[in-house]
């Protein structure tokens, strides 16, 4: 019998996976014993933080985008499909593209995290964004036409990818007018729906000084309601009023479509026991990265570390041993402070981030992770 | 004697969640419905009371009380 293992999801999670397995399982593989396939929508694989260094043209679209195929393990089946829905007592994956529904004994949702700027009247229309490839490209366009004004950044929903990027841009846009001698023709304000101005405490708290010291105007408790593009103006649920003449917003985000139809969770996130990832009332069903409800950041290296812990897990099972890998939690995490400082962080469910001074080297560190992040995604980094 | 409990018409469970993830659940719930909605907001985080009463504050709701269940607490906030 040979056991299926399905992975949903082709981004950095379910890559990993996909690739770690390849090697754990070699010999199974050859044997015939075990399957390996990936299910994504798209047939190239993306790395998102690319898409920030495009909002200030340091990098092009491409520069983020893979064949699927050239990173995923020859030894792992890739299906271009969209799963709709999974039939838990058949074992089966139903797909959109295929007559056939797929079967699994082992499934892995990786499915990731999505842009929703409709939920907030005006957002589309009028908001730009760096999350995803068009929207970092119209961004960049919008800054090189502007010669001053009010640049607002606002986080409009959490949780949402990479916690630390509303703060990278906003730093780093404000460097990069300084750079230009083009600072001082422009007001930066900068929204967060709580009471700081990060999520994370520790982050909140270093943060707080630093944009306040490079007079970076800060709008804390800031739900955005509405956007007028009109008028260009964005309020918030709490009454306060921001005119701006760029708005740069954080979108709502929500978890797959898919998540919600095969019943995994709410909004698209997977309820899972955080140390085993293992979908919580659902028997062989893992979930990793941003699709799994953690309480980590949905970050890539969250998924990174995740993925391990799933493939050790799926491979003590094969091979009837206890499955004793956990996750901790671990996540790291680069802030670029600049166009040329950086910061770097280091935290698991137990240990708070501690943010260092940032430093140059720090900076050329994350550029350098950036171009080695393909070994990353093949698993070998 | 007993005490009556505030009924709320509808639950945001947050339990398992870190800061400041319970507020945002009970503010994207504050979004979706109407005006004099009662909001049970369910939490074990330790900050939530003293976040949600800040926000309810500044925003213009009311939280209506704030009860220890021994492992979480329960949040009652009115739309306002």
């Amino acid at each position: 019998m040979t056991e299926h293992i399905a992975i949903v999801g082709g981004g950095t999670g379910g890559t990993v996976l996909a690739n770690t397995l390849a090697e754990k399982l070699d010999a199974e593989l050859a044997a015939g014993e075990v399957e390996i396939t990936l299910f994504n929508d798209s047939e190239d694989h993306v790395y998102k933080p690319v898409w920030l260094y495009v909002a200030f043209g340091q990098r092009e679209p491409a520069d983020g985008r893979r064949p699927l195929r050239e990173v995923v393990d020859d030894r792992v089946t890739i299906r271009q499909d969209y799963v709709v829905d999974v039939d838990y007592e058949r074992k089966e994956l139903e797909l959109v593209d295929a007559i056939d529904p797929a079967p699994y004994d082992k499934l892995v949702v990786a499915t990731g995290a999505q842009l929703e700027p409709e939920r907030v009247p005006g957002l589309a229309e009028a908001g730009h964004h760096f999350y995803g490839e068009e929207g970092a490209q119209a961004l960049r366009d919008e800054l090189l036409e502007m010669d001053g004004g009010h640049i607002v950044l606002s986080v409009v929903g959490t949780p949402h990818m990479c916690p630390a990027a509303p703060l990278e841009f906003t730093f780093m846009v404000d460097d990069w007018l300084r750079e230009r001698g083009r600072r001082e023709a422009f007001n930066i304000t900068y929204t967060y729906p709580i009471m700081r101005v990060h999520g994370n405490e520790h982050i909140a708290e270093w943060a707080d000084p630093r944009l306040r010291e490079r007079d970076i105007g800060i709008e804390t408790m800031f739900n955005a309601e509405a956007v007028d593009p009109e008028a260009q103006t964005i309020t918030s649920m709490e009454g306060t009023e921001l005119d701006y003449d760029l708005l740069v917003a954080i979108p709502p985000h929500t978890g797959s479509d898919f998540v919600e139809s095969a019943g995994l969770g709410e909004g698209g996130w997977v309820d899972v026991d955080k140390h085993t990832l293992e979908a919580t009332g659902f028997d062989d069903v893992y979930a990793i990265g941003d699709a799994a409800q953690t309480g980590v950041p949905k970050a890539g290296s969250a998924a990174h570390y995740q993925a391990n812990v799933v493939a050790q897990r799926l491979a003590s099972d094969l091979r009837g041993q206890p499955a004793t890998a956990v996750y901790g939690g671990k996540t790291i995490c680069f802030i670029e402070t600049g166009m040329d400082d950086a910061t770097f962080v280091e935290f698991d469910y137990e240990r708070p981030p501690e943010p260092s001074e940032p430093t140059r080297a720090m900076h050329w560190s994350k550029l350098a992770y950036n171009e080695s992040y393909w070994l990353t995604a093949r698993g070998l980094l | 004697m007993t005490t009556k409990q505030t009924e709320a018409d509808t639950t945001v469970d947050a339990r398992g969640a870190t800061c400041p993830g319970p507020l945002m659940d009970l503010i994207s719930e504050i979004r979706a419905v109407d005006t004099d909605t009662v909001i049970a907001l369910l939490s074990d985080a330790e900050k939530s009371p003293t976040e949600v009463q800040e926000w309810a504050d500044e925003s213009g709701n009311e939280v209506l009380d704030i009860a220890d269940e021994g492992d979480h607490y329960r949040i009652h906030v009115k739309k306002l």
